[in-house]
């Protein structure tokens, strides 16, 4: 199958002020193919993409669509000539209806005026098309970022059916929305779309991509079939490095360790929030792990954030070393030594244009109040340490954390956390769409806190990886917390899915 | 100024945030020269000195005053329309007190004055900071409530006429004289100083700046986001007032109906043209200082050069535009792209003339 690319990028360059993004970089893509670009967090992915889409104007070297060299000078451009795109974050408008959404900007009109009637049977039949089971008058933000995603594929499918750009689009999808997202995927391939997927999820990439161009450090490190190359050769070719000790990280090998006994820091006793949470018991001890399990929307960051003060409880009960305790705000839970690592960490996690050494200092400035600021030189010396000790590049302390890539950016919130010194840490899904690199040094970390006495609760959607750190596991399911398995040893995969899927454990 | 890289001294200067606004100040002073040559002069008479430079601090001082309360409103990812009206306000109450009084030139009375004055100013300005950070309603609505009322409050107060007084202690804030220098340079001089002091040398700029970027984040992070945004509305209303006092202390009156008046969108201007970002986060104060200068001065030459008083607002906006211009990045980038690809084709024409991409 000799044929001719339908995108081709010969050569790219691109640079910033003191990094070089893009260094000669080939790319090929052919119609009818799911390819995936892969690479660590800052290996030049990102920045291609966004070449590709008009986001950035390119240095140097050319980009061939269907034949012809051509100069994509901005995103409508990119869209004309055929290349849309689907980011991480859907750049929908939530208030307006699905059709709506679809059609933004390309109405379709009669008399000069919108034809809503059109737009509506339009809209439906895309979405019967793909097999989704969605009202397209209802606003978009009546469904779950699952489906907001698949109705950004349709609009961006529908705009220009050359090539798809996904960047990350499962990395906030439960297994479910992933298989119905693939299906949608294998029949745009099958149509002579080209497809390109950009996604952390290993076993992803295995499962839906025929080939894949590998990155690192903005080079090209090779381009690949799948099938050629098995998971363990290509994370040695992301990271370039080493492979001792990668082998364990994939093989889902876990610590025995026997959970501690002893006081519990904090309990919860029916603790509940309508309309988030119902009625759940927890303990955690010092120097535990206790892994929240479930499938998005569950209920596991609802249950955490009435943990951390961010919601009010409306019932039961909450102790903190023993004594009941009622958290008005995250403000109180602070003072207690509780940190949350929030799953979203644009939004309720850093300040994009406050630098590194800003965000990192930002809780503990704000527990010592106003009144009392830290010294430079003590904000310069925890930002160096947390810097060198998570390898937060780059390295430079004032550098505007809007700037960092996604993984970095999950380090300077952890390491923000970790000067407080907290006696329990909530993360919440802490290695999403970050890479494996990052994530096994995150996960490594989580359990040297627990060992030094740190109470963790950890929250993921990869079971393998809760697996792998907690002592115990609670499961969640619809807003339920329905069960809480000892992780033994003899604690499978298999098993929580099963509890998650029946709703209790067998 | 913190992200220059050090690569020289030059681009540092030329990257820090106070570059552009101080380039157009100078700019504009140097254009008041070309018309009048003895701009720059400063000439000592009678122990006080005076020059237009003199001028355009001391005019400038109100508005550099409630510009400096407007910036922490700003940077809160707030706005202050209601400032204009507080202004009104504090200098009609404290010249209603003063004309009232037995003895108006006495410094108990002046006190008392500033008092009620500073005092009302406090309550006003936890009005709206109450209805922004504990009712939630929107800035913009929120003090457009004051804005509104207040103007008429202030003429209420003054009975809709112009209330004069003749105080000698009063008329020290705003008209006097101390070590040379008009007495209203010198005390916009300190608040401007202890506000960096306050701001900079506690962790306060910081977390304001933390909540105006992200205030989700900001809560979670335990910052009293609320207590701190009421807290910049009381502090920028009592700027106004005091600005307030200035102006009607200057002119030993006070005009409810004219004191202030739209005083809150060159302040809202000058923020803007100092560098902070109408979105919240970063502020710049002595970006602030800068912009309330570049606005006097833009004033002060509409009256040197003669301006037809028709026309001196379209020429203010002309010059708010340029400066907005050379201070967007996007509208710089671009400027210098051209620049750079002018200058490669000369080169280019020299070097290689075949190069065919230069001119694609």
């Amino acid at each position: 199958m000799r044929q001719q690319p339908v995108l081709e990028v010969r050569g790219i360059r691109k640079e910033f002020p003191g990094v070089v993004a893009l260094d000669g970089v080939d790319f090929r893509l052919f119609p009818g193919e799911v390819h995936a670009l892969m690479g660590e967090n800052g290996a030049g992915k990102s920045t291609l993409i966004k070449v590709l889409t008009g986001v950035y104007q390119s240095d140097g070297g050319e980009v061939v669509l269907a034949g012809e060299r051509v100069r994509i000078a901005g995103p409508l451009q990119a869209q004309q000539a055929g290349i849309s795109t689907v980011y991480q974050e859907v750049n929908l408008c939530p208030n307006l209806s699905v059709a709506e959404n679809i059609f933004i900007g390309r109405e379709p009109r009669r008399f000069g005026l919108v034809d809503w009637a059109a737009m509506r049977r339009r809209a439906a039949e895309l979405v019967r098309e793909l097999d989704l089971d969605v009202d397209v008058s209802a606003p978009l933000n009546s469904y779950s970022i699952a489906v907001q995603q698949l109705v950004a594929i349709v609009r961006a499918v529908d705009v220009s059916a050359k090539v798809l750009i996904l960047d990350e689009p499962t990395s906030s999808l439960d297994r479910d929305e992933v298989r119905q997202l693939f299906a949608v995927m294998r029949r745009l391939r099958d149509q002579g779309v080209a497809i390109l997927f950009v996604s952390h999820f290993l076993d992803q990439i295995y499962e839906i991509c025929d080939r894949m161009t590998v990155l690192r450090n903005g080079r090209l490190e090779g381009e690949y079939l799948t099938s050629e190359l098995n998971q363990v050769e290509l994370v040695s070719r992301m990271i370039g490095a080493e492979l001792a000790g990668l082998h364990q990280l994939g093989g889902g090998k876990r610590r025995e360790r026997t959970a501690p006994t002893g006081k519990a820091f904090l309990q919860a006793d029916r603790l509940t929030r309508r309309g988030a949470v119902e009625p759940y018991d927890l303990d955690i001890r010092p120097g535990e792990v206790i892994g929240l399990a479930g499938l998005l929307g569950s209920g596991r960051t609802e249950a955490a954030r009435l943990l951390f003060g961010a919601d009010q409880s409306d019932g039961g009960t909450l102790r903190i070393e023993g004594a009941v305790t009622a958290l008005r705000s995250p403000r109180d839970a602070i003072a207690h030594g509780i940190a949350f690592c929030s799953e979203n960490r644009k939004t309720e996690g850093l300040v994009g244009e406050l630098t590194v050494r800003e965000n990192i200092v930002l809780a503990l400035q704000a527990s010592r109040g106003w009144m009392r600021p830290l010294p430079r030189a003590a904000q310069d010396a925890y930002a160096l340490r947390w810097i060198r000790a998570l390898d937060i590049r780059p390295n430079n302390p004032e550098a505007l954390v809007r700037n960092l890539s996604g993984g970095n950016q999950q380090k300077v919130l952890l390491a923000r956390w970790l000067i407080t010194d907290p006696k329990l840490l909530i993360l919440d899904e802490p290695t999403r769409g970050i890479d494996v690199g990052a994530k096994a040094e995150i996960q490594k970390l989580v359990a040297n806190l627990a060992e030094d006495g740190m109470a963790v609760l950890f929250i993921s959607a990869e079971l393998e990886e809760v697996l792998r750190l907690s002592h115990r596991i609670g499961v969640l399911r619809d807003h339920r917390m329905v069960a809480q398995l000892d992780n033994d040893g003899e604690l499978t995969p298999e098993r929580v899915m099963a509890t998650i899927a029946s709703g209790a454990d067998q | 100024m913190s992200t220059a890289t050090a690569t020289s001294p030059v681009r540092a200067v030329t990257r820090s945030r106070l570059f552009w606004p101080a380039v157009v100040l100078v700019v504009l002073l140097l254009a008041n020269l070309a018309f009048t040559p003895d701009f720059f002069a400063l000439h000592l008479r009678g122990g006080h000195l005076y020059g237009s430079l003199i001028d355009i601090l001391h005019f400038g001082a109100p508005l550099i005053l409630v510009s400096l309360g407007m910036t922490l409103v700003i940077a809160t990812g707030g706005i202050d329309l209601s400032v204009g009206s507080t202004v009104a306000i504090s200098g009609a109450l404290a010249c209603l007190h003063i004309s009232e009084s037995t003895d108006p030139g006495s410094l108990a009375t002046v006190l008392t004055a500033l008092g009620i004055a500073l005092g009302t100013a406090l309550v006003l300005g936890a009005v709206n900071g109450l209805l922004v950070a504990k009712a939630g309603v929107q800035p913009i609505i929120a003090t457009l409530i004051l804005m509104v009322a207040g103007r008429g409050v202030a003429q209420l107060i003054t009975d809709g006429q112009i209330i004069t007084v003749t105080s000698d202690p009063y008329k020290m804030i705003g008209g006097g004289y101390w070590l040379t220098m008009p007495f209203a340079i010198l005390l916009s001089a300190l608040v401007v100083l202890a506000t960096v002091l306050l701001t900079r040398s506690t962790a306060l700029g910081l977390l304001l700046e933390s909540v105006g970027g992200n205030p989700v984040a900001s809560r979670l992070v335990g910052i009293r986001a609320m207590r701190l945004v009421a807290l910049v509305y009381v502090f920028s209303a009592l700027c106004a007032a005091l600005a307030g006092l200035m102006v009607s202390s200057n002119v030993s009156a006070a005009d409810g109906n004219n004191a202030g008046l739209w005083i809150e969108l060159d302040a809202i201007l000058a923020v803007v043209l100092g560098g902070t970002s109408l979105n919240g986060g970063r502020f710049s104060i002595g970006g602030t200082v800068l912009g309330a200068l570049i606005i006097q001065t833009l004033s002060t030459t509409v009256y040197t050069i003669g301006i037809p008083p028709e026309t001196t607002l379209v020429f203010k906006a002309f010059v708010v535009i340029v400066v907005c211009l050379i201070q967007s990045p996007v509208f710089r980038a671009k400027f210098a792209a051209r620049g750079a690809r002018t200058r490669r084709t000369t080169r280019s024409h020299t070097a290689a003339p075949t190069n065919r991409e230069v001119g694609a």
